[in-house]
């Protein structure tokens, strides 16, 4: 008797991510679950600014293509979705998805799990003594309350475990973890209890490696980049996960990129805190326990996993307009690029200055110099045969950002000699909408299944 | 014996608000304890003067053969506020393997360590 294997494939690791990726992971080869993260910190306040316009808007619309590249995987095959697509607004997103099962004459049953959404009920959070406090700086939610655009709890696997159970084909959050998306399958099947540490922090794990699409299958990937097989066809990763928790990653033949323990280790490693405790709503992951090892051409075993209890908390996720900014480049051509850049940037701030402008940040950039490496790139930008000055501003103020935008342009005639690049025309205003992470009590938000 | 980082060792970063992580793969498993000796939190400190504002945290995984780093204020604010080109840490990674190593002629010959 062989073991038995649940197969879980990523097909998509943000919104905005590959279109054909969800269908490829369907199509090229046999795959139990397609688990499909689609949000990002700042997601959320541009779904919930989608939903004021329009009502029946607020999720991810690339969702509704996926499904419909999927259909037949899931209503002749079996394949069952896995999705945070559901943004502010999963009953809306559920309500699309049956349109497109419809449209193709059939019928799809759909977990609908909401409950993450704290924006309703956040005055009264507040005014029952919860300072859902800014977790780096401290300050309480209260200094920006009247700017808040979106507030959603991070909700972990049982929710989806209970669609499953229910039968759902496709399972539809909005602000679930990344990582669940992908454990709560694992567990669903294996019948993982509440305080099997181990293997939920395992199922986090594998949840870790998938949740960001082809970059653990040789995209993004720093080891032996020029090696790396055909990434325009490159095959997104799957985890193989058995009941004692351990998992393989690999991906469908034929396809191009690479798993190896190489593009593993730097996906484990990304955005990582502390690696002996990485809190989930389900279990608190070490990742100091993961051994990791070669099994095989494009596949990599992972195992040994330690988990804890969690927390008596959930992060939540809150969305806030915070000004505006605005980000303005001309590119500087040799000679003497670097100085003809610095000088054009100094006349810029004196101009600003004259103008009675003030910002709350004015930060000027050379690419090509010294951008992202700052001192550490030494020289480099001396001999440059051409140097982009990049200067961007922020303030509270609109007009002052938008006065700001008229200043670049001028100086391709009234500035340093040897400027080219501006066909792109005057920089744009943006509204910053930004993020503030904070902790509520478990015991405040209670999800909900519903099956439509 | 000077030695580059780059020739190594293998890098990721990321960030978490105004915090960027960076995580240092050894090439080999048995360059790694060198790499841990080096790569102290003073030393990394050091290496990021003049672009971080805060503190810099040093986790060991020897697990995964690799280091990982927090740096705080890194970031101009993070996320949506930045208005840095590189707003979400992503090549603090290759920032830190830059770093230029010295280490004993014996020792860097038992390792087989490339010679930068």
């Amino acid at each position: 008797m062989t073991e038995r294997v649940v197969r879980v494939a990523s097909g998509q690791g943000f919104w905005g991510d590959s279109l054909d990726a969800p269908r490829q992971q369907v199509e090229n080869g046999p795959v139990d679950y397609l688990m499909l993260d689609y949000l990002a910190e700042v997601t959320m306040s541009i779904l919930q600014k989608q939903k004021e316009r329009d009502p029946a808007m607020g999720y991810a619309r690339d969702f509704v293509g996926a499904m419909d590249s999927v259909l037949d995987a899931v209503t002749e095959r079996g394949v069952r979705v896995v999705a945070n697509a559901g943004g502010v607004n999963p009953p809306a997103c559920a309500t699309a998805i049956q349109g497109v099962a419809k449209k193709c004459g059939k019928s799809l049953r759909i977990g609908v799990v909401t409950g993450d959404d704290l924006l309703p009920r956040l005055n009264e959070l507040v005014e029952q003594g919860h300072a859902l406090a800014h977790m780096e700086t401290g300050e309480p939610l209260e200094t920006v309350r009247d700017r808040v655009l979106s507030a959603n709890a991070y909700i972990g696997s049982r929710p989806i475990v209970e669609a499953l159970s229910r039968k759902a084909q496709v399972v539809i959050t909005g602000r679930s973890t990344d990582t669940a998306l992908t454990m709560a399958p694992i567990r669903f099947e294996y019948g993982w209890k509440d305080t099997d540490y181990d293997r939920l922090a395992a199922g986090i794990v594998a949840g870790h490696i998938l949740e960001c699409g082809a970059q653990s299958s040789g995209g993004n990937c720093q080891y032996d980049w020029r090696n790396i097989p055909d990434l325009a066809n490159v095959g997104y990763p799957i985890a193989d996960a058995y009941e004692d928790g351990s998992f393989v990653v690999t991906k469908h033949p034929n396809t191009g990129g690479r798993v190896s323990v190489q593009t593993v280790s730097e996906q484990l490693v990304y955005e990582m805190g502390d690696p002996h405790g990485y809190i989930t709503p389900d279990v608190i992951a070490d990742f100091s326990t993961i051994r990791i090892e070669d099994a095989g051409p494009d596949r990599v075993r992972v195992f040994g996993i330690k988990g804890y209890a969690p927390t008596d908390k959930l992060k939540v996720s809150i969305a806030y307009k915070s000004g505006y900014k605005a980000v303005g480049t001309l590119v500087y051509s040799w000679p003497d690029a670097l100085e003809k850049a610095q000088l054009a940037d100094r006349i810029l701030r004196e101009r600003l200055e004259r103008l009675g402008l003030r910002f709350d940040e004015i930060l000027t950039e050379f690419v090509g110099a010294s951008a992202t490496h700052g001192p550490l790139a030494g020289d480099a930008g001396r001999n440059a045969p051409e140097i982009q000055l990049r200067v961007g501003v922020r303030s509270d103020d609109r007009a002052t950002v938008e006065r700001f935008t008229r200043e670049i342009a001028p100086l391709v005639l009234n500035g340093p000699p040897g400027v080219t690049g501006f066909a792109g025309g005057r920089p744009k205003v943006e509204e910053i909408v930004a993020y503030w992470p904070a902790l509520i009590d478990k015991t405040v938000v209670q999800t909900h299944v519903e099956i439509v | 014996m000077k030695v580059r980082l780059l020739d190594i060792a293998h890098a990721r970063s990321g960030d978490k608000g105004d915090t960027a992580n960076v995580g240092v793969i050894a090439n080999r498993p048995e360059w790694f304890p060198l790499i841990a000796r080096e790569l102290t939190q003073e030393r990394v400190t050091r290496h990021f003067a003049g672009m971080i504002e805060g503190e810099v945290d040093r986790f060991e995984l020897p697990n995964l053969n690799a280091l990982n780093f927090l740096l705080h204020g890194a970031l101009g604010g993070g996320g949506t506020l930045s208005l840095k080109t590189d707003a979400q840490g992503k090549v603090y990674s290759t920032a830190l393997l830059r770093m230029m190593l010295d280490v004993p002629d014996a020792e860097a010959r038992a390792l087989g360590l490339p010679s930068a």
